[in-house]
């Protein structure tokens, strides 16, 4: 064990400051600035130039375009990458989940046709998985394929989908077969969401802003050669995409303990004496949240040292988003308290990221599985305990129960 | 021993419920939210014009002040009923700031002269009233109040102040000499900047008092013991409005929990989410009892209210809490949306919890009566 860098990773680490130097801002403390259609286009330009510079698909295999580097040289990136204005968002998606699904899943032409564009910007992708009655039980997916020669027609709605309203190409898991129960009948495509017959409208979200959106498909045609997997194997691959999504989606997403300690000096405490920093019972709570914080960044390393070894993600990284989520909505929830009365006004300045963050940290325990479905998985899956009882194995798709 | 409210306290909530559920439509709610209350869907108001001239109709605004001032005399017990109403229909009205902070000040501490003044325009719903303390961000103290009366007049900034964008008259906060005092200040010319927050259904201003005259209520010098009095009253009010919030979330995630399927069951029959709505009603019924007890210690003028308020208050901020932001996880991808209501009780339960004083100064001042209490 050591926690120092190699001759090789400090060699790695300042190549990549000196990149991140000469082609992004610093972060601002506190919030950034909104998302106007400015910030896409200088998103799509830094990640080309990442891409040039090699710091895009840094443990992707060389075959595929990647740098074919350890994990490690991805934390090292991120933990630089961390500390300049976000751009990566639109990107987390594809890079993260559907590229590394079609890379591991998908056949040599689809590789050949879809990896390069990803990792230089050029394309983005959105995942579409989630529809109005297959959420937490995504696999109770009903947009229908249907074959038609050597292509398939797809119809039916999906819901939750972020980023689908500035992708190029979506990763789409749809039913083929009804009459099989509900795992067998799965199939992965991918779709072009400019087709016409993609219709993409945004959903205003609790928080105020629309990042993701309802994707209704009318007889959508996709080639076969666009599918990922066999027929009937949606389900399997799906599972490839989870499994990235849960090391993907677990970071730390917003103002962390730094940032509330730098709130805590400024302001008084409740005893009415002296600075909310000294109080005792901050004080306590402080220190839980940086053992929350540091237990996740430092089991990220082990997770990213197994991986170097090669391992796969495994059903354990499901604790990332769990220990961030709930951490952000407890922190933004003191913050705003801590500043008493005050606390309920939505600020311009810096301390304006407490209340923001306040009001979409319940989506992040929603989306990419929900704190319930990740506790399920953790109590089945990582320590073994016996599955709730299953109403929907062996009994056809179509012939399942379904509520509102 | 009788540790309920009587029959007649239960026909007013039940007669409130229905009118609230006409007439507090989230329809109306949703106006507020989105800034279009005025004609045609214009920028409008920060409040339900027509609901509030209901609720004076139906003489809530002067419940609990004495028919001798033009109100209705009933009680505070009254009052706490209407509160849990009100709080269950997020009615966007200034109900809280008018009778529970100023009504509730004049009838503590005002001369007969203000009492006749204010409070039966207060009952007629023609004066909207407001409390303002706070002078920025951090937990208001006696020694950081820098707003000062000299001469008859008022100078210093207020900011937040809930409904203090629409206020006719603000009970206000100020230092007087070495001493701190509470001052009653019309509001007319005073600079109001509307403040933008998170909870946009409720109004709220920066209030900027430069000369402004007003005039003290309650003996000078007094004005941290009176603020602290108003806030126990205060906070038990409010604490019912939390339990009525609270409530409405629990019922809401139950009904969803029976209905939407997950997995091809209902969700509810997962004990993920049955132990989370179970916690709810734990905790909804623990702040239920220590809001009756408030009650009880305000409508009776028990020196045991100081604790009593402080509990109510601490166990009723959890309770909206916790169930506000679990009844948005119950439902799902649909609760993180704007359409669904779920959002509007995360956002009212916050401003609750930190209009009357945060959680962590109301666990001060408990501890420190509880010290008193059991002082060896
Ligand atoms: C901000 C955001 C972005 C998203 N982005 C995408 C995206 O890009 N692509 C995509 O495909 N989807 C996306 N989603 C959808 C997300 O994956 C689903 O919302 C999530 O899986 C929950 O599904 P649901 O909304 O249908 O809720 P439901 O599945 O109906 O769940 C409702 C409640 O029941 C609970 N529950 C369900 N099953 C169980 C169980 N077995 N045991 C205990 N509790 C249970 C859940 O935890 C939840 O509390 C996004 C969601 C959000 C909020």
């Amino acid at each position: 064990m050591d926690f120092n860098d190699t001759p090789e990773e400090a060699k790695f680490r300042s190549e990549a400051r000196a990149f991140l130097d000469a082609n992004l801002k610093p972060k601002l403390r506190g919030r950034e600035p909104g998302g106007g259609g400015d910030e896409l286009a200088r998103s799509k330009a830094y990640q080309k130039k990442k891409a040039d510079a090699g710091f895009s698909g840094i443990t992707w295999p060389k075959e595929h375009g990647g740098r074919g580097l350890p994990a490690i040289f991805q934390v090292i990136f991120g933990q630089e990458e961390g500390k300049y204005e976000p751009l990566g968002g639109p990107f987390i998606i594809g890079l993260g989940m559907c590229v590394p699904t079609i890379i591991s899943m998908g056949t040599d032409a689809q590789r050949e046709r879809f990896v390069a564009k990803a990792l230089n910007g050029e394309e983005i992708w959105c995942q579409l998985f989630s529809e109005p009655s297959a959420g937490s039980d995504v696999a109770a997916a009903r947009t229908r394929a249907v074959k038609d020669g050597e292509d398939w027609i797809v119809n039916g709605q999906k819901v939750w989908t972020s980023g689908a309203h500035i992708s190029d190409w979506g990763l789409l898991l749809v039913r083929t077969d009804p009459e099989l129960p509900k795992h067998k009948g799965l199939t992965m495509f991918i779709v072009n969401m400019k087709d016409p017959g993609v219709e993409v409208r945004p959903i205003h979200q609790m928080s105020g802003g629309s990042n993701f959106n309802e994707v209704y498909f009318t007889d959508v045609r996709i080639a076969d050669a666009m599918r990922v997997g066999g027929v009937g194997e949606g389900w399997k691959v799906a599972l490839v995409t989870l499994m990235n999504e849960r090391l993907a989606v677990g970071g730390s997403p917003g103002p962390d303990y730094a940032e509330i300690l730098e709130l805590a000096r400024r302001l008084s405490g409740p005893s009415g004496q002296g600075a909310l920093l000294q109080d005792p019972a901050f004080r306590q709570k402080l220190a839980d949240w940086y053992v929350s914080a540091e237990g996740y960044k430092l089991g990220r390393f082990r997770t990213m040292t197994a991986l170097s070894k090669g391992g796969v993600p495994g059903p354990e990284s499901s604790i990332g988003k769990i220990i961030n989520a709930n951490r952000l909505q407890d922190i933004t929830n003191a913050a705003i308290e801590a500043q008493d009365h005050y606390g309920i006004v939505a600020q311009d300045g810096p301390d304006g990221v407490f209340g923001d963050a306040y009001l979409w940290a319940p989506g992040l325990r929603i989306a990419g599985g929900s704190d319930e479905i990740l506790k399920n998985i953790i109590a089945e899956r990582v320590l073994g305990l016996p599955q709730d009882p299953r109403a929907d194995k062996d009994v056809a798709f179509k012939d399942l129960p379904t509520g509102r | 021993m009788n540790f309920d409210f009587s029959d007649e306290q239960k026909q007013l909530k039940d007669e409130a419920r229905r009118f609230l559920a006409d007439k507090a439509s989230k329809s109306a709610l949703r106006k507020i939210l989105d800034g279009q209350s005025g004609l045609d869907g214009k920028a409008g108001a920060s409040y339900d014009k027509t609901l509030w001239k209901g609720v004076a109709e139906m003489g809530w605004l002067g419940a609990a002040i004495p028919e001798a001032h033009g109100g209705l005399g009933l009680g505070r017990l009254e009052l706490c009923v209407l509160a849990e109403e009100i709080g269950r229909s997020l009615a966007a009205v200034p109900f809280s700031s008018t009778v529970y902070f100023f009504a509730e000040a004049l009838l503590l501490a005002g001369s007969d002269a203000q009492k006749a003044a204010w409070l039966p325009k207060i009952a007629q719903g023609d004066a909207i009233g407001c409390f303002a303390i706070s002078e920025g961000p951090g937990a208001v103290s006696a020694s950081a109040i820098r707003c000062s009366y000299e001469n008859g007049a008022l100078n210093g900034v207020k900011t937040p102040v809930t409904d203090g964008d629409v206020a006719d008259a603000a009970i206000v906060l100020a230092k007087e000499g070495s001493g701190l005092s509470l001052f009653l200040a019309p509001l007319e010319g005073v600079a109001r900047e509307s403040l933008k927050t998170l909870e946009p259904t409720r109004g709220h201003a920066a209030l900027t008092f430069k000369n402004t005259k007003a005039e003290r209520i309650g003996e000078a010098g007094r004005g941290w013991e009176l603020a602290e009095a108003v806030l126990d009253r205060a906070a038990t009010l409010l604490a019912f409005e939390q339990v009525g919030g609270a409530q409405a979330c629990l019922e809401m995630a139950v009904d969803y929990a029976k209905n939407r399927y997950a997995f091809s069951r209902p969700i509810g029959s997962f004990q993920g989410i049955k132990h989370k709505l179970a916690d709810m009603y734990v905790n909804i019924e623990v702040a239920r009892s220590n809001a009756y007890y408030a009650a009880w210690a305000l409508s009776t003028e028990a020196p045991e209210l100081k604790l009593a308020a402080a509990a109510a208050r601490v166990a009723a901020c959890e309770a909206y809490h916790f169930a506000a932001k679990e009844n948005v996880q119950t439902h799902g991808g649909i609760g993180f949306t704007w359409e669904v209501d779920c959002h509007l009780f995360y956002r009212r339960a916050k401003l609750l919890a930190v209009q009357a004083g945060a959680p962590a100064v109301w666990k001060e001042k408990l501890v420190r009566q509880l010290e008193a209490k059991n002082a060896a």
